[in-house]
């Protein structure tokens, strides 16, 4: 399976989501860099986290106007997957990709710790290889984080299970309904606060973000 | 063409807590400010471009907003001043 990791001026986690894919779970990835317009024939796109474009005026707003956006969008309307972390779910809902949008943190402070967060659905592309209400482990780093859209939109998450990860025990950022990570209507687009991609490998602390990854090659057609 | 400058205010959504106001608000009532009641932090935006008038200049400048200034889920704006240079 071939993976694109899109890079902004700014993306942090490229390299991170690069050696989830390739050293990790041994697929295929490629950069695709934000001013081309060619997605490679990639499989997934993954949205990684960072601050793209400084987060000026908002973070994910200038992003979401980058060439190869115009793609991305086109490859989700069709219905392939997209994993959009930390910084990519930001860029996802100014997209449009996502409902919602991520707001600054509930207590101000960029927090950078290790979170707990219950999977929700496993009826997802993105989480098939969990078992259901399985709590994982994953690092946060962010500043705004912090989930909101108006009481129908969430109503709306919940009614159809697309709320697919919430924290539990800390609420790190106040998200609302403790939303940590939610799919798009058609439910192949992931946005997730969290980094799955920090912890693939025990060595660096624990494992439990491979499974997304996993889930993906078991349940989209390459 | 004239060259217009349009000003704009851009402010959280009203109801959407807004924690960076909540703490300005706070250190003001901390500092004797006792009548401080709410206090909400938001962006303001300076736009130069030239328009041959100024509705034209306000049009231009309102889609921008709905574009890309602001985020109609959290944010409310307004265009509060429209120049000729």
């Amino acid at each position: 399976m071939k993976f694109g990791i899109v890079r902004f001026p700014g993306s942090n986690c490229d390299t991170d989501a690069y050696h989830a894919v390739v050293d990790t779970l041994g697929e295929e990835a490629v950069y695709l860099w934000h001013k081309d317009h060619d997605l490679q024939d990639v499989d997934v796109v993954i949205l990684p986290g960072g601050f793209a474009y400084g987060d000026y005026l908002r973070a994910g707003a200038i992003a979401r106007f980058s060439p190869i956006m115009t793609e991305v969008i086109a490859h989700a309307r069709r219905g392939a997957p997209v994993l959009a972390i930390c910084n990519g779910f930001q860029v996802a809902c100014e997209a449009g990709l996502l409902p919602g949008a991520l707001m600054r943190n509930a207590g101000l402070q960029y927090i950078c710790e290790s979170i707990r967060m219950r999977v929700e659905t496993t009826d997802t592309i993105f989480t098939a290889n969990y078992s259901p209400g399985q709590i994982v482990r994953a690092p946060i780093a962010h500043g705004e984080g912090r989930y909101t859209a108006d009481e129908a939109t969430l109503d709306e998450l919940e009614a159809h299970n697309r709320v697919v990860l919430r924290y539990v025990g800390v609420n790190p950022n106040g998200s609302a309904r403790d939303i940590a990570g939610i799919v798009n209507e058609t439910g192949n687009v992931l946005g997730i606060m969290p980094h799955p991609e920090r912890v693939v490998e025990s060595l660096v602390g624990g494992n439990d973000g491979l499974a997304i990854f996993s889930s993906l090659l078991a349940r989209v057609p390459a | 063409m004239t060259r217009y400058r349009v000003s704009v205010e851009i402010k959280p959504r009203e109801g959407i807590l807004d924690p960076q106001g909540k703490a300005v608000a706070d250190a003001l009532r901390t500092l004797g400010f006792a009548g401080v009641q709410d206090v909400h932090v938001g962006r303001y935006v300076v736009v130069d471009a030239n328009s041959p008038n100024e509705s034209n200049a306000r049009e231009s400048v309102n889609a921008m907003c709905k574009k890309l200034l602001a985020n109609p889920v959290i944010e409310d704006f307004a265009i509060t001043r429209v120049e000729a240079l």
